[in-house]
């Protein structure tokens, strides 16, 4: 069994998945994500599928528990690169795929995890500066 | 009106592994009958769909997969067939959403949207059988 | 049905006058064919079939199905596409067989010898090598058919950039379900290649949609997203409205504008760019 390998960059996790997977390899990378996110603290998982050809129900729902896991440890995944056909067929097959955002590539991918970190500092500094001017106006 | 048109192979699917060979066969066939890339990817995730059933609810079979013509065209042609338990109910294994087992309960259903032709006997005791068809446009 | 003295016999006969019957074979098939093609030519296929025709005609067999007859059948199916693809009508294209009939029934009149038992085998013979041209023909024109389609389908579905990150496909015409894969297919390529977030699929020079294409275009929405990109549908009729409406067609969540203006002026936003007016050229 290929055990696929997670790259870590920055507060980020990476999954370039680049082989044909067997259902083993799909559960052995859940519980390596899940053992990685929480000793990293990473606040994002981006999965990389620019190279996978299929993705069926199997590998959909994988997608879907690496993000409900993540979601646990306060971190985001984004699944990057599907290609169109692949994109196609799960529309078909009915897969919608729960929590997980998606982007174009992996430069999108990074940029929606910023955005999304973005989002979590500025809510604090609106809580702090929006309730004191309402409290005197 | 369908003959065969030459290449036909049996690959046992005992194991994890064989799902990834089943589907690596259905995909070079696909290209052989010239599908397009999105016929073939569709192809190629029902056959992953059904292989996994065979060999999760079947208890293991075989995959009997041939290049199929008729007048006009090109096709590939997949059979699963195992000799588990059966199913007991076909409609509610046709349910979008419904399972037995470890899957998202797309598999058949699922399966069916994704081919041309689809035709599963089932008797109680005595083992499955899924053929299913995917003609080039 | 073999019977290999009647079968020598046959090759035989048409052996034995080989250059006669092909002159007047040529003859007949090329005055039919009005010039189209010169007897030069004429006459190099048709020597050729003559050879493959009168080996197959000697092993006895009357059967164009039979291993005998496969090199026979190979050469007219490469006339019969050759004719198709060159514009010939269907008979002008049998007619190269049946000329041959008409070739060898003088032969046997003029020499008045009882050849009848080989005459009606010969005949019902090629009249079913004949049928074979015709089956071939028709496919062949199927196949110039389906390219001239899918090549009309690639003219009429032109994916355009209407701003950086913003892309369109403006459909024209009535859809159906194969061209709306097509377009499904090709706007989501050029999402990859371009890394454009934000497409239009504007319909507003769409006549109609039925339950089937208003599902694809739902799909393609569906896949872009999953692809991680916004898909917008614009333009559509008061009478397209109606009918999805009417289908009970869940458009869900996805964003639909009235006119490809709004619909751009929305990508752009999502595409975090802001139009502004400039004051002092307000109307």
């Amino acid at each position: 069994m290929e055990r696929v390998p997670i790259l870590k960059i920055g507060d980020v996790l990476l999954v370039s998945i680049q082989v044909d997977l067997e259902d083993q390899s799909v559960v052995a990378l859940q519980e390596d994500l899940a053992e990685r996110i929480s000793s990293t603290g990473a606040h994002g998982v981006v999965i990389d599928i620019s190279a996978v050809e299929i993705v069926d129900s199997f590998i959909g729902r994988m997608f879907a528990t690496i993000a409900s896991i993540s979601r646990l440890f306060d971190a985001d995944t984004v699944v990057v690169g599907m290609r169109p056909a692949v994109a196609i067929t799960l529309v078909e097959l009915g897969l919608t795929l729960g929590e997980v955002r998606t982007a174009l590539d992996l430069e999108k991918g990074l940029a929606v995890l910023r955005r999304l970190g973005a989002d979590r500092e500025v809510r604090i500094e609106v809580d702090e500066d929006d309730e004191p001017v309402q409290a005197f106006s | 009106m369908t003959s065969p048109a030459g290449e036909r192979k049996e690959l046992p699917i005992r194991r994890d592994d064989d799902v990834v060979r089943v589907r690596q066969l259905v995909r070079s066939y696909a290209q052989q009958a010239k599908l397009s890339l999105v016929d073939q990817t569709k192809l190629v995730t029902a056959t992953s769909e059904l292989a996994r059933n065979t060999l999760t609810y079947g208890g293991g079979g075989v995959a009997d997969v041939e290049i199929v013509a008729d007048t006009r065209r090109r096709g590939v042609r997949a059979s699963f067939i195992d000799e588990g338990p059966g199913i007991a109910d076909v409609e509610l294994a046709f349910t979008d959403g419904w399972t037995s087992g470890k899957g998202l309960g797309l598999g058949l259903s699922g399966a069916r949207r994704l081919v041309d032709e689809f035709n599963l006997t089932t008797e109680v005791g005595r083992g499955t059988t899924v053929t299913v068809t995917k003609w080039g446009r | 049905m073999t019977n290999p003295t009647q079968g020598d016999q046959l090759a035989d006969l048409l052996r034995g006058d080989a250059d006669e019957l092909i002159r007047r074979w040529v003859g007949l098939a090329a005055s039919s064919l009005r010039g189209r093609m010169t007897e030069a030519e004429l006459d190099r296929e048709l020597r050729e079939f003559f050879a493959v025709l009168v080996d197959a005609l000697s092993t006895g067999s009357r059967d164009i199905k039979d291993d005998a007859y496969a090199d026979a059948r190979v050469l007219l199916e490469e006339l019969s596409r050759t004719r198709a693809r060159l514009g010939f009508s269907p008979s002008e294209t049998a007619v190269g067989v049946f000329a041959l009939k008409r070739a060898v029934f003088e032969l046997i009149e003029r020499r008045g010898n009882d050849g009848f038992r080989e005459v009606i085998a010969l005949s019902s013979l090629l009249d079913d090598l004949g049928l074979w041209t015709f089956e071939f023909y028709s496919r062949t024109r199927e196949e110039i058919i389906t390219e001239q389609s899918e090549q009309l389908l690639e003219l009429t579905t032109p994916v355009v950039k209407l701003w950086d990150g913003v892309l369109a496909v403006p459909l024209v015409g009535t859809l159906d379900s194969a061209r709306t894969q097509v377009v499904m297919e090709k706007l989501l390529e050029a999402l990859v290649e371009s890394g454009a977030e934000q497409a239009i699929i504007d319909i507003t020079g769409v006549l109609a949609v039925d339950t089937q294409v208003a599902q694809h275009l739902l799909k393609t929405v569906m896949a872009a997203r999953l692809m991680g990109a916004e898909c917008t549908i614009s333009g559509i009729r008061p009478q397209i409205a109606q009918t999805i409406v009417g289908l009970g067609i869940e458009f869900g969540d996805i964003t639909t504008k009235a006119s490809l203006a709004d619909a751009l002026l929305h990508a752009l936003r999502r595409a975090g760019v802001d139009v502004v007016r400039r004051r002092n050229q307000a109307v």
